[in-house]
């Protein structure tokens, strides 16, 4: 039997843009959740998180020395914070629309915070 | 590791905390050693609002630099602790001779300033090709505010190694701020490209400032940060094989762990195994972190490939107006008080707006411009503020609607309050991928 938690449990992340392109990186806290986060954040999960927002185009980079996974996601700044309307023009919060993301986990997993900050 | 260059950084961006280098200076003087104070003060529009002050009869350059350097620069030149910054913005030679006005209030020794130059694509009229490479990244018919090419560490290095204390410039790389020095102090050539890799990284986590010390980073009870108050610039030092250890002055806040490292080294990257500067193609694949002590991290397996045969500019241009209006409702029906508001303002609105609205205390910055949010914000809220975004290209239209809006006092729903409007000029940017025999990057002294 599993259960969910919701990805800002097991990993963290930041956002940057560039013009109309956002990346948003995300990195497991604990080594051990690495393979659950690239089984679980998929670009497709990604892109219905944002899908108000109309991507054109999602790349999902992995960078397994650092456990952390990098998004990078046109067209969702609405033209990027020159132009856009949105107070977060730059799209800053949007690392935590992605930590959002619900992550099934095994029954016996726990959340040690020793381990994150450790 | 041997000996180091010590680079500390006193500003991550324009708005940056004014007296930030003063404890990264007293740590870089307490080290002893080779050591450089850089500043980042240009974001992409930066350039376009200091052309705009310089037709307006202001300086072109960050008005705060004479704030930020006051503090540190006799202790700076009386210790060896060459600067580097891009604050010269739209007028690198006003700001050194700014700068040369402010040693000499001071009472300092007279410092050797160098400008670099160059990156100013506008300047000294058009270059063949150059206009026709820069019109055909902007809309028809747009005329550029500015326009500037990103140039890399050759030109900031070249003048260290002349025996400048310290080197002004416009628009390069920000990560060039940091390799600059790291090539005049260690005679590294530009074809070795891991060393320049390894020099870029430092500077790419470097130049944000307290963004690798624990900034745009805290999450109480999942990251949390000590004496963020207190928070500590950073301190990276680097030896000459390219090796690199970064972290913060002592006695001050922040944290430098695996965890800040880790998100700066991704923080704006694309393509992880392909970074686009001017001076190497960066391939961050390989690379490792490592906490070695406390607020020290080793970060290792930077890999470069050969520079990009183009320069990538950024180019301003204006971009008509924004207009913002807020008023808030609170208490019992507090969201449904401000959609009626929002639902009565909009039908008023003059032709040539596009706007967006945003019901702050419910929804305000993970919808988008589409407005689909407003139709799923959750009710309930008992404490709203309403926030209409206008754009327009003509100010007087905006201002109009601004005034619609306004009228919400008395024409509106019940118990509105606290009405704020708004308009600034808009710049919108775009890039141009420049050949570099159209550019002219350079340095020059100070003539004052």
């Amino acid at each position: 039997m599993s259960r969910e938690v919701e990805l800002h449990q097991i990993a963290h992340a930041r956002a940057g843009d560039k013009g109309d392109r956002l990346n948003v990186a995300v990195i497991a806290y604990c080594a051990a959740d690495w393979e659950i986060i690239c089984a679980e954040v998929t670009k497709e999960r990604v892109g219905a998180l944002l899908a108000e927002r109309r991507p054109t185009a999602i790349q999902r980079y992995e960078l397994p020395n650092l456990h952390g996974l990098n998004f990078v996601i046109d067209g969702v700044l609405d033209g990027g914070v020159n132009q856009s309307l949105n107070l977060d023009g730059h799209g800053k919060s949007l690392s935590f629309r992605i930590l959002e993301m619900r992550i099934p986990v095994p029954a016996d997993w726990t959340y040690t915070k020793e381990e994150k900050t450790g | 590791m041997g000996e180091v260059l010590r680079i500390g950084c006193g500003a991550g961006f324009a708005g940056d905390r004014l007296d930030a280098a003063v404890p990264v200076v007293r740590e870089l003087v307490e080290a002893g050693g080779p050591a450089c104070l850089i500043f980042e003060m240009l974001a992409e529009r930066t350039l376009a609002l200091a052309q705009l002050g310089r037709r307006n009869g202001g300086t072109g350059f960050d008005a705060h630099l004479l704030a930020r350097l006051e503090p540190v620069l006799a202790d700076c030149l009386s210790n060896d602790i060459r600067i580097v910054g891009n604050f010269g913005a739209a007028d690198p030679a006003g700001a050194a001779a700014a700068i040369a006005a402010l040693a000499r209030k001071l009472g300092t020794r007279t410092p050797r300033i160098a400008v670099v130059s160059g990156d100013d694509l506008l300047e000294g009229g058009s270059r063949s090709g150059l206009r026709e490479c820069l019109a055909a990244a902007l809309p028809d018919g747009v005329e550029p505010m500015a326009a500037n090419a990103y140039l890399g560490a050759a030109e900031i290095a070249a003048a260290l190694k002349s025996g400048a204390d310290i080197v002004v410039t416009g628009r390069v790389a920000d990560p060039a701020l940091a390799l600059g020095p790291l090539v005049a102090h260690y005679d590294w050539c530009f074809d070795d490209c891991d060393r320049i890799a390894a020099g870029t990284l430092a500077g790419h986590l470097l130049e944000c400032g307290a963004q690798v010390t624990g900034g745009y980073f805290a999450d109480p009870g999942f990251k949390d940060v000590p004496d963020l108050s207190q928070i500590g610039f950073p301190v990276a030092e680097i030896s000459a094989d390219g090796s690199l250890v970064m972290t913060k002055p002592a006695g001050t806040g922040g944290a430098v762990n695996a965890q800040t490292v880790k998100e700066q080294i991704l923080y704006e990257i694309h393509d992880p195994a392909a970074y686009l500067t001017p001076d190497v193609v960066l391939d961050l694949t390989q690379v490792e972190v490592e906490e070695v002590g406390p607020d020290r991290v080793a970060v290792r397996g930077a890999r470069g490939r050969e520079r990009p045969e183009t320069l990538k500019a950024t180019i301003c241009y204006l971009g008509g107006h924004l207009g913002e209006a807020e008023i808030s409702y609170a208490g019992p029906n507090a969201l449904a008080r401000a959609r009626l508001a929002l639902g009565m303002v909009v039908p008023r609105l003059p032709e040539g707006l596009t706007w967006r609205g945003d019901f702050i205390g419910a929804t305000s910055i993970f919808g988008d411009d589409g407005n689909q949010h407003l139709a799923t914000t959750p009710s309930g809220a008992r404490d709203v503020r309403l926030r209409l975004a206008l754009q327009g290209a003509d100010e007087d239209v905006v201002e109009v609607g601004l005034h619609e809006f306004g009228a919400l006092y008395t024409c509106g729903p019940a118990g509105g309050a606290g009405l704020r409007t708004s308009r600034r000029p808009r710049f919108h940017t775009a890039s141009a991928f420049v050949p570099r025999d159209l550019v002219a990057p350079r340095w020059n002294w100070s003539e004052t």
